[in-house]
């Protein structure tokens, strides 16, 4: 398992008519191996650009990133990315999705097949592996892309808003998967997400991102996922700790907000 | 995508994924099939759908409209008038020099052809044929043809369509000569064709390479362009090659677009097609049907118009079928 580490990343898009955008204004962190964090800030605050960055689709404008002090400088199966939706392969069966990684690099058949069968398992999914993706509910896919994604035993998983298009109850199970399978694999994860309550849950560390530009304004480390599967969730964000963090971000980011609309720059 | 909402339904919640057909789906061909009653359905399009009731018919009332036309009327009556109608042939054979020695065959009264002139004249087209081509020998030279014509489009097409979506050296190198050769009919270019390859087989076929391609060309750059960043993320991420995203990712998330690309072509091409053996070949539907004009033989026009849309509606059929068969997630993304 590798540390990753960031430093002085800044990122600045260049559009065609008008000011360019700086997205990323000197974001520095280490993330020791193993860790879950998330990231939460108001949209359009960089956080789809830092995970970009890492996962390498993007090249920073300025600093550098190295993933167990290999820099990274592009896409790389040690880096595994979950999107919102929408990035499954509806031409392949559930299976297939799940093996793209390991075919892409020529693993042995048997060896595939048999990995394929204990990820269904672990995702919850057994039994479904030759069913067409687009046969599946919103969580179900999220399962497979997951699924799909540990099949190349990456250090690190990048989740963008995984679980954005869910409704509220598959979103609590789902929550509790991604916290199971931290503990099982010992997997670094990034995820990034909107809503508090998920990011408090799901992280053991915390980014709480400012816009204009883009840039780290907390770092919290949180105790909450550690005891998050023995623990009831709702027992657990009923607690008064969960609940006095809760209001402690929220109020940050409303005051971002405010600070936004103050400024006339956003509806 | 997300079928999961609301209280009370489970994450995994299989309902949705059972098989609506039940055993006597079938059946719902001449039933009214809706089990939901809306309470207005004007304007909305997803409860109207083509009542095979409607459908047959229709089919009926051509057929029966046909028969009672050349029982009765015997169109164009005024034809029947010797005076005129012999004036007309001796005119038109004097235009044309293949209507000497079958003077006799003009003789009969021109009048559409009755439903059982058609019936015979299309078996006995079979047995022996027009002008000693037999019926099948037209169509196969015809299918031949497209199927020519429709492969090199494609071939050509597909790769300069996916070079366009990804390079944008050859989306500003091609985009000109698209857009300037995209408009022409094809027909308007057969004088050109056949001046310059002469008439024939081969003209036709790249007459009909010449219909198909921008359209393949056309589909393809979309199917391209319309594929999902995240897709192609995703399957870099999972260490996926350049090739391998073009082939295992890029290609089928475009078959949408390159079938309904193919499906158009086939259409443009089968219309092209008959138009140009009207003029450029010797063997062919179209041709059949030219060269039975100037014996007033209304009847082989007809065998040959029928034999030609019943083709064209087969070739869409076969291709809808293997649409549902090779992208059943259509639509569903
Ligand atoms: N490709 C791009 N070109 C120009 N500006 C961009 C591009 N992608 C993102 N941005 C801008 O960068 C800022 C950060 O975007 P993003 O990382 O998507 O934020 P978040 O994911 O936190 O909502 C936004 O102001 C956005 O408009
Ligand atoms: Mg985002």
């Amino acid at each position: 398992m590798k540390d990753l580490s960031v430093k002085n990343v800044e990122m600045v898009y260049q559009v065609p008519k008008g000011e360019p955008v700086h997205a990323l204004h000197d974001v520095s962190f280490d993330l020791t191996a193993g860790r879950l964090l998330t990231l939460l800030g108001p949209s359009g605050c960089g956080k789809t650009t830092l995970l970009n960055i890492l996962a390498g689709f993007l090249a920073p404008t300025a600093g550098e990133v190295t993933l167990g002090g290999d820099i990274i400088t592009g896409p790389g199966q040690e880096r595994g990315m979950v999107f919102q939706q929408g990035a499954l392969f509806e031409w392949l069966s559930v299976e297939k999705n799940i093996a793209f990684g390991p075919k892409m690099n020529r693993h042995s058949k048997t060896e595939t097949k048999d990995k394929v069968e204990e990820l269904l398992d672990v995702v919850g999914l057994a039994g479904f592996g030759d069913r067409q993706v687009y046969e599946l509910s919103g969580g179900m896919q999220q399962r497979v892309a997951l699924a799909r994604c540990l099949a190349n035993d990456p250090d690190v998983i990048l989740m963008d808003e995984p679980l954005g298009a869910l409704d509220a109850l598959t979103r609590e199970k789902m929550q509790g998967l991604i916290l199971k399978l931290w503990k099982e694999t010992g997997k670094s994860i990034i995820l990034v997400t909107h809503s508090v309550e998920e990011a408090l849950y799901l992280g053991d560390r915390l980014f709480v991102m400012a816009p204009r530009p883009g840039r780290i304004e907390c770092d919290y480390e949180l105790p909450f996922a550690e005891n998050g599967l023995e623990v009831e969730p709702r027992e657990l964000k009923a607690a008064p700790e969960f609940g006095e963090k809760r209001e402690e971000i929220l109020s940050i980011i409303w005051e971002m907000e405010e600070e936004i609309m103050g400024r006339g720059e956003a509806i | 995508m997300n079928a999961d909402m609301g209280l009370g339904v489970r994450d995994g919640d299989t309902s949705k994924m059972t098989d609506k057909s039940g055993p006597f789906a079938s059946w719902g061909m001449f039933s009214r099939g809706q089990d939901t009653r809306l309470t207005v359905a004007f304007g909305d399009s997803s409860a109207v759908r083509s009542l095979p009731v409607y459908s047959l018919i229709s089919l009926v009332a051509m057929i029966v409209f046909w028969f009672v036309a050349t029982y009765t009327w015997g169109f164009p009556d005024q034809f029947k008038e010797p005076g005129l109608s012999d004036k007309l042939r001796i005119a038109a054979c004097n235009s044309n020099d293949v209507c000497k020695g079958s003077f006799s065959q003009l003789l009969g009264p021109l009048t559409f052809p009755s439903i059982r002139d058609t019936w015979n004249t299309f078996f006995l087209l079979i047995d022996e044929g027009f002008q000693d081509i037999t019926l099948w020998a037209h169509t196969k030279a015809s299918l031949w043809r497209v199927i020519r014509g429709m492969f090199f489009g494609t071939l050509f097409g597909v790769p300069i369509g996916f070079a366009m979506g990804l390079s944008s050296k050859a989306r500003g190198f091609f985009d000109t000569i698209v857009e300037s050769f995209r408009p022409v009919p094809p027909l308007a270019l057969l004088p050109l064709f056949i001046l310059i390859f002469g008439i024939g087989d081969t003209t036709a076929v790249r007459l009909l390479i010449f219909a198909s391609i921008w359209i393949m060309i056309i589909a393809s750059r979309s199917g391209v362009q319309e594929a999902n960043l995240s897709k192609v993320r995703a399957a870099y991420s999972l260490g996926a090659s350049k090739p391998q995203v073009l082939f295992r990712v890029l290609l089928p998330n475009a078959l949408p677009q390159l079938f309904t690309g193919f499906r158009l072509a086939l259409g443009v091409s089968w219309g092209t097609l008959v138009a140009a053996e009207l003029v450029g070949t010797r063997d062919g539907l179209g041709s059949m049907i030219f060269a039975a004009r100037p014996f007033f033989r209304l009847d082989v026009v007809v065998v040959g118009i029928i034999v030609i849309a019943l083709l064209g509606v087969m070739m869409d059929i076969i291709l809808r079928f293997l649409e549902s068969k090779l992208i059943p997630w259509r639509g569903k993304g």
